[in-house]
């Protein structure tokens, strides 16, 4: 609460020109270009790799622009750490668990 | 609103809290991400255990289809961002339009997936079929995984659909409004979640060559 009444402006969100909508939906095109064309590459074990890191960014450009989490409180930033920490926490101990059984 | 103190503004909405409501949205989507986060390390441990399977089955999917589906839900998410600063700058009808163009693409989608899980049930390729049964097992586990999967995403692209619906119809009423639209961001939030993990779907299930 004390956090809330100290941004007086938090009331009122960001408000992003649909111009910087149009250039980050664009983006996101040319990313999914990318993926779908290295896709037909025989790039082996970098195969996954590109297209988790291709996907992890267009996620980062969703959350950020699109879904205002840069233009928030930081109370919203900790908030989705913690969310993606304790799956990256999930995620890491399934695959120590597989890899070196 | 924003002339009057944050959190405690006088008048009819005295008890608003937009943040409070923007950051009880953000908790909700934190469980849909574990929900599927849960199916995604399901994926990750039979894709590492039947690598050759999970090739051989991923042909199946059609890239062009699972492309043009991307490219739908990638726009959806642009017109729904947009219809927010429209609303903001009090343009009834544009916001309006923006939602009913999200709303319509959604229904896009839905139909693109209606006639390739069609094409799939045509093929004996469905949770059970005795065809798919005969495949190794490997095979069997990535279309479980698929139908689960784009399953549930379809389910919320339906339930998100009902919800800028929904919102479509407070804004024609006027609830939403230039000065009150947090409804509008709760719905646009979980439209763009429903974007986000169509992000991660296409590539594990559609990109596997």
């Amino acid at each position: 609460m004390d956090q809330h009444t100290r941004t007086p402006h938090a009331e009122t969100p960001h408000k992003i020109s649909y111009g910087t909508y149009v250039l980050i939906w664009f983006g996101l095109l040319v990313l999914t270009a990318l993926t779908v064309s290295l896709a037909g590459i025989e790039l082996g074990r970098w195969v996954i790799i590109t297209a988790l890191v291709i996907a992890s960014v267009k996620s980062l450009l969703v959350l950020n622009m699109f879904m205002h989490l840069r233009f928030e409180e930081r109370t919203f930033r900790v908030f989705a750490l913690v969310a993606l920490g304790t799956l990256l926490i999930f995620i890491t101990l399934t695959f120590f668990d597989y890899a070196f059984h | 609103m924003s002339s009057t103190s944050p959190g405690v503004a006088a008048g009819p909405h005295a008890h608003r809290d937009d943040v409070g409501s923007r950051l009880g949205m953000w908790l909700f989507l934190f469980t849909e991400l574990i929900l599927f986060g849960g199916m995604f390390i399901v994926y990750a441990v039979y894709r590492f255990t039947h690598p050759e399977a999970f090739h051989l089955a991923a042909a199946e999917l059609d890239t062009f289809v699972g492309t043009v589906n991307t490219i739908i839900l990638l726009t959806s998410s642009l017109t729904v961002a947009m219809s927010i600063t429209a609303i903001q700058e009090g343009r009834k009808t544009f916001a309006l339009t923006l939602v009913g163009m999200t709303i319509l693409l959604a229904l896009a989608f839905l139909v693109n997936k209606y006639f390739e899980w069609g094409h799939k049930f045509d093929v004996g390729i469905y949770p059970g079929a005795p065809e798919l049964l005969a495949q190794p097992q490997g095979v069997i586990l990535y279309f479980g995984l698929y139908f689960v999967m784009t399953g549930l995403h379809a389910l919320h692209v339906i339930i998100g659909m009902g919800v800028l619906i929904y919102d479509f119809e407070a804004i024609r009423r006027g609830t939403i409004n230039a000065t009150s639209f947090v409804r509008l961001e709760s719905g646009a939030l979980y439209w763009h979640l429903v974007d986000i993990i169509w992000i991660f779907l296409f590539p594990l299930f559609y990109l596997l060559h």
